[in-house]
């Protein structure tokens, strides 16, 4: 596998190599990450959740497995995961749409 | 979901050798990750030797009322290996003298054996601290001969530890069977009604959660705080604490694990995770594990696994506690999962 394609879930394995290109960004980015999921105004659990709705908007398969996998081990139901998916689709659709009133506007603008 | 053991089904990881081989190959012959004895060279910890005896963990037999699909023993209905009344006659021996604290009765569903209930009255009169029987909860609905154990349990002062994969009937009827659920819901509604499991109650009732999947627990305190919530609200039910426990790479879950696809990326995992400090306090240094014919192991699994202790005291007809504990205990690539993230063991994480 993964001779002909971009993504080759393996790789995920290899994230923490960034680092050996760039120390200092790399070291900087992977405090900064860990800390960023650490318990604090929102749990764990709750951030674990955003992560695995954001994933999904940036169509990100190695976060959507990172995620997926992080929400089973902290006992979060599949229910849970599909609303939180459909959260992050809704924002997506919704960030589409809104921009249907430009487009009523220059319509408008345009029109006699 | 599977109704018949690995071993009736004459499946190859019926096999320990197989097992054995598969563990001992593939990623790990390759040097792609490290074997457990070369990851616990790095930090001076090999060999493995015990400490203190703690817990004489016996295996009354492998017959169980389920087939769940992790289940480390093969356990199931067709499974006939039961301790018979001489093995738990040598055991009884050895209860009375050991220096061990814990005395914790599994199986299979250790009340399926015949002798069960005669084998814990006369074990509960050598005293020992902590008499734990591992209850899958299921068999004290099963039947109705079963339907006294939680008056029974109360009467010996058992401190009973039932598995609970979810509080969702949905996961732990995936892992366990269907109707599990239910029924364990029920048993533990039974087990508070005599007193176990309240605030403040001597009458001790612990929860084993393992994973029902190719992941990983998280961690012990957060999922005890989970399960209490939820099996409060829900249905009314209390308990004391909550052992996690990390699925060992053996039996029917490495047969799982084969066929998910999921193998490789579950030892890079437990690897990725491994703990040093873990390592201080794996079970099997404070473990000995009997087998249902009266063979001694390190632990549960290394007996599952057909591992049995590399000293010259080998069975319970032999035991010496003096003997055994100058051994060095047996390792392969499954101790992994004990040594990951806050480690794990049959009493949850020891990190």
């Amino acid at each position: 596998m993964a001779d002909n394609t971009y993504y080759d879930p393996k790789d995920l394995r290899k994230f923490g190599n960034i680092t050996e290109w760039s120390e200092e960004l790399g070291t900087k980015f992977f405090d900064y990450y860990g800390k960023v999921f650490e318990e604090g105004a929102l749990t764990a659990r709750e951030k674990s959740l955003i992560a695995l709705a954001v994933s999904h908007v940036v169509k990100c398969p190695y976060c959507i497995d990172a995620y997926t996998k992080d929400g089973l081990q902290r006992g979060v139901t599949k229910e849970e995961m599909m609303e939180a998916v459909h959260v992050g689709a809704a924002i997506e659709s919704g960030a589409t749409l809104v921009h249907g009133v430009q487009m009523m506007n220059k319509y408008n603008k345009l029109s006699m | 979901m599977a109704t018949k053991s690995l071993k009736k089904q004459n499946k190859e990881l019926a096999n320990t050798e197989r097992q054995l081989e598969i563990l001992s190959n593939g990623i790990f012959g390759s040097d792609e990750l490290p074997t457990f004895a070369k990851k616990i060279k790095e930090t001076n910890q090999f060999p493995l030797r015990p400490k203190k005896l703690e817990v004489l963990q016996l295996n009354l037999g492998y017959m169980c009322n389920q087939v769940c699909e992790h289940c480390h023993v093969d356990a199931g209905p067709d499974r006939k290996e039961i301790m018979t009344k001489e093995t738990m006659i040598q055991c009884l021996e050895v209860i009375e003298n050991t220096k061990a604290t814990t005395l914790d009765l599994t199986g299979g569903a250790p009340e399926m054996n015949p002798n069960f209930r005669w084998f814990v009255e006369e074990a509960s009169k050598a005293g020992i601290k902590d008499f734990i029987v591992r209850s899958n909860l299921t068999i004290i609905r099963a039947n109705k001969k079963y339907y006294d154990l939680p008056d029974f349990f109360k009467k010996h002062n058992i401190h009973v530890v039932s598995s609970m994969p979810h509080w969702t009937r949905g996961k732990t009827d995936k892992q366990r069977g269907d109707g599990v659920f239910d029924k364990s819901i029920k048993a533990l509604q039974e087990l508070n009604a005599v007193g176990y499991g309240l605030p403040g109650s001597p009458l001790k009732l612990d929860l084993v959660y393992n994973p029902s999947g190719a992941f990983l627990p998280s961690d012990q305190v957060s999922m005890e705080k989970d399960f209490k919530k939820a099996l409060l609200e829900d249905f009314g039910i209390q308990f004391h604490s909550l052992f996690s426990i990390t699925n060992l790479p053996i039996a029917r879950f490495l047969d799982y694990l084969i066929a998910s696809e999921n193998y490789e990326d579950y030892m890079y995992q437990l690897v990725e995770v491994y703990n040093p400090t873990a390592v201080e306090n794996v079970m099997c240094t404070n473990t000995i594990s009997v087998s249902w014919d009266g063979w001694l192991y390190d632990c549960d699994f290394n007996q599952m696994l057909g591992l049995k202790v590399a000293s010259k005291v080998k069975h319970i007809s032999d035991y010496n506690e003096e003997v055994l504990n100058n051994r060095e205990i047996m390792i392969s690539q499954h101790c992994y999962g004990c040594t990951a993230g806050a480690g794990s063991s049959c009493q949850g994480t020891v990190a």
